[in-house]
């Protein structure tokens, strides 16, 4: 820890926090159906895109409907991002030849997008031709993130209505968290990002000539370079608003095509966290109590904080091996100095850690250093972020209705020790609540711990491990971690383009999301049935510092008594070795 | 329920494509393009005509009369059609040889150099294209540089600051130094 790092950090998270009213109030009243900025003039185009498509707007689906609908669209999508990839030697815009990509690898990276997960088995300039990486990819990174944004909207709904069945219209939602929300934040972003050096061209990769030539291992001479290009910035814009994370690289964020400077670093990292952020705003502002939305947001940026600064110090105190040789790991003006593997000199210790910390907290997973490459508490933060449910801002929509499963779970658990009759804004919260909320909150330990024990055992899964002992379990626990919870960042030593890895994470990817996000519309539908109870003396504030230290301590204590034995044989382990 | 949500969901799909995934792209890439050309193009460096390598993409250097960048997980180093980190966890001993064989390399090309070497120097960057060293880098470098090249040192720390970039507003990344920019100022010198 320095001075700098301390500036740093705080720098992004007074911005961040800066930016949340404003942006929260401007979605709540786009949802709402409001006017406001922008909306005013699309909203031609939003009674357009309804009549051809059939969409009567005016009629809100029961929950199940409202389901149905979301699941259509999704297999929709899974299903053409595995076709494009199938096809894409056939298509246009593939400058650099590339073949079709195998079916398991193609099915991974189609459930991979349309669950905003965006985990990557492939290596994007080495796999993807432009057409697959804009009309498959683009497009996902749009509407899985807002299928997320939409499935909060009948939650709130639920809390609001009285006695209705219905919850809303997918469609409508859907369309106005794309057209209003991420696609005007999505063009104003990817053109600051260009104006800073990210590319955005449909030329072919450029030779260039080296100014040293070298020789490679096998001593042939080298004396060009051949750079790959491509649309890039058009997508990096939304894969970080949209908390999707999938990069047009292969190293994502890291390489320096996609994140060129200081600038571009810190806009994206304040993009990672934007949305999630905001939603919490727009949440307490549309169920009338702005305080609600505060409350989750506070039990957030409580456990965000000491994560941040715990990555930060471990990462700035270095690798204690190289404390051996003559090297130099200490911070001054002249070098960031810590554990500098795995990291770009431009971002050093403070914005790599920064932006581990988000990635992971954020169902994001786009990367500007190589996680793989942490020191192990800095990957443990990393992990146990992921693990915890994605809840501490989390995907976009998907991180608040993790966060409100788990304040149901609050209230209940405050109820039956206070004995009064557990209600959370209004509603009454009973046993079909609760065990939707139960089921969401066990789904992905089952996902991550049951999949970590299989790769573990199995000698084709265990063969892809690159670092051995505690570390290689870390890769694989990682992995799982990341798919289980729709984050998509990776340990990437684990060489997971194979069969196993690709068909196993695929199915986690594809429980984590629908089999969470299935549960949420059912406990919407099943509050928007109840009556309202007015506020009385006997309704317990969900706003209170006790209540956000009550609900923050049940999200640790979940977390950690799940994962704790798991973290113990990886980086625990790995620490006390060093 | 199920026959009704069938043909929205698949207008709804292909109307979202074609906004998202071809006006979209399409938009920012022709706005891109007239604008920001240089930049949108990959911020390619020309040199009569022919390129000789972009401002954000590092190459290789082992030549003691260059200043050195990274170490580079691609293979070989540097391949910008390939990007990668070495992935290799903090005890990977494997990650000892890289870091033994650097300061090995460093030390031969300048014995008389006893200063700790910056960690960057020693380390693979995430991309294994990173363009930049940090500060104490380039300054570790500079009494070989000055021996080799047969410059003065002056001379050559003002080439060095000329091509350091320092944090946004002073405060936010790290500062840095480009080092192929470097290195192309110090063969200019060198031809004149």
């Amino acid at each position: 820890m320095n001075i700098n790092n301390v500036i740093q950090s705080l720098l992004f998270l007074a911005v961040l926090i800066i930016s949340i009213k404003p942006l929260g109030i401007y979605m709540a009243y786009i949802y709402e159906g409001k006017p406001i900025g922008i909306n005013v003039w699309l909203v031609p185009i939003e009674k357009w895109l309804y009549r051809i498509s059939g969409v009567d707007s005016e009629t809100e689906m029961p929950w199940k409907e409202y389901a149905i609908a979301m699941m259509i669209f999704n297999i929709i999508g899974i299903f053409i991002v595995f076709l494009l990839q199938r096809i894409q030697a056939f298509l246009p815009l593939n400058p650099m030849n590339m073949p079709n990509v195998p079916e398991d690898l193609s099915f991974n990276t189609a459930v991979s997008f349309a669950t905003n997960t965006n985990w990557q088995s492939y290596g994007g300039e080495t796999t993807l031709s432009y057409f697959t990486q804009m009309i498959g990819l683009t497009v996902q990174n749009f509407v899985s993130a807002a299928t997320g944004m939409a499935l909060i909207l009948p939650l709130i709904r639920g809390f609001m209505q009285k006695q209705k069945e219905t919850i809303g219209n997918f469609w409508v939602d859907l369309t106005r968290s794309v057209l209003y929300v991420l696609l005007p934040l999505a063009i104003v972003f990817a053109l600051v990002l260009i104006s800073c050096g990210v590319i955005q061209t449909f030329r072919p990769s450029i030779k260039t000539s080296l100014l040293q030539i070298t020789k490679n291992e096998k001593g042939d001479i080298i004396s060009e370079q051949t750079i790959a290009l491509g649309p890039a910035a058009s997508q990096i814009a939304i894969k970080q608003l949209g908390t999707n994370g999938g990069g047009f690289f292969n190293v994502n964020s890291a390489h320096p095509f996609e994140n060129p400077d200081a600038l571009t670093n810190f806009l994206e990292l304040i993009a990672i966290l934007l949305i999630p952020a905001a939603l919490c705003y727009s949440f307490g502002y549309m169920v009338g109590d702005v305080r609600q939305g505060m409350a989750l947001l506070a039990v957030m940026l409580i456990i965000f904080i000491p994560c941040l600064l715990g990555s930060v110090y471990f990462e700035q105190k270095g690798n204690p091996v190289f404390k051996n040789f003559n090297i130099d790991q200490q911070a001054t003006n002249l070098q960031p100095g810590g554990n500098m593997e795995g990291k770009e000199a431009r971002f050093g210790i403070v914005n790599s850690s920064i932006w581990a910390v988000s990635t992971t907290a954020a169902s994001n997973g786009s990367i500007n250093s190589m996680h793989d490459s942490h020191t192990p508490m800095s990957g443990l933060i990393q992990m146990w972020l992921m693990q915890i449910g994605e809840v501490i801002f989390g995907g976009v929509g998907s991180g608040l209705y993790g966060m409100i499963s788990f304040a149901i779970v609050a209230v209940f658990i405050s109820g039956l020790m206070i004995g009064r009759t557990p209600e959370y804004l209004g509603k009454k919260i009973e046993s079909y609540e609760m065990k939707m909320a139960s089921i969401m909150i066990l789904i992905p330990p089952i996902l991550v711990l049951g999949g970590t024990a299989i790769a573990v055992v199995l000698p084709e899964a265990k063969a892809a491990i690159l670092n051995h002992g505690p570390h290689g379990f870390s890769e694989v626990l990682y992995a799982f971690s990341s798919a289980g919870n729709n984050n998509g960042s990776a340990f990437a030593g684990l060489g997971v383009n194979t069969f196993f890895y690709n068909i196993s994470l695929g199915i986690a990817m594809f429980c984590a999301r629908y089999f969470l996000a299935i549960p949420i519309l059912a406990i919407a539908g099943s509050l928007s049935k109840k009556k309202i109870i007015p506020v009385s003396q006997g309704t317990l504030p969900t706003y209170t510092p006790l209540f956000v230290t009550f609900l923050t301590m049940i999200v640790i204590i979940v977390g950690a008594l799940t994962f704790f034995p798991a973290l113990a044989l990886g980086p625990i382990v790995e620490h006390l070795m060093m | 329920m199920f026959k009704n949500q069938i043909k929205p969901a698949i207008f709804m799909f292909l109307i979202l494509t074609i906004v998202t995934g071809i006006i979209y792209p399409l938009v920012i890439t022709g706005i891109a393009q007239l604008v920001f050309s240089e930049k949108a193009n990959g911020s390619i460096i020309y040199k009569d005509g022919k390129p000789i390598g972009s401002k954000f993409i590092g190459q290789s250097f082992d030549d003691p009369k260059y200043f050195w960048g990274r170490l580079s997980a691609t293979t070989p180093a540097y391949n910008a059609a390939s990007s990668s980190g070495s992935n290799l966890g903090p005890l990977n001993p494997q990650l000892i040889n890289n870091v033994k064989a650097r300061v090995k390399a460093l030390t031969i090309s300048d014995p008389d150099n006893k200063n700790p070497i910056p960690v960057d120097l020693v380390t693979s960057s995430a991309s294994g294209l990173d363009p930049h060293i940090s500060v104490a880098g380039a300054m570790y470098q500079i009494g070989r540089v000055v021996r080799l090249q047969g410059i003065r040192e002056e001379t050559l720390k003002s080439i060095v600051k000329k091509h350091t970039c320092g944090r946004f507003l002073g405060l936010i990344g790290e500062p840095v130094v480009n080092v192929l920019e470097l290195n192309l100022e110090l063969n200019e010198n060198r031809m004149k």
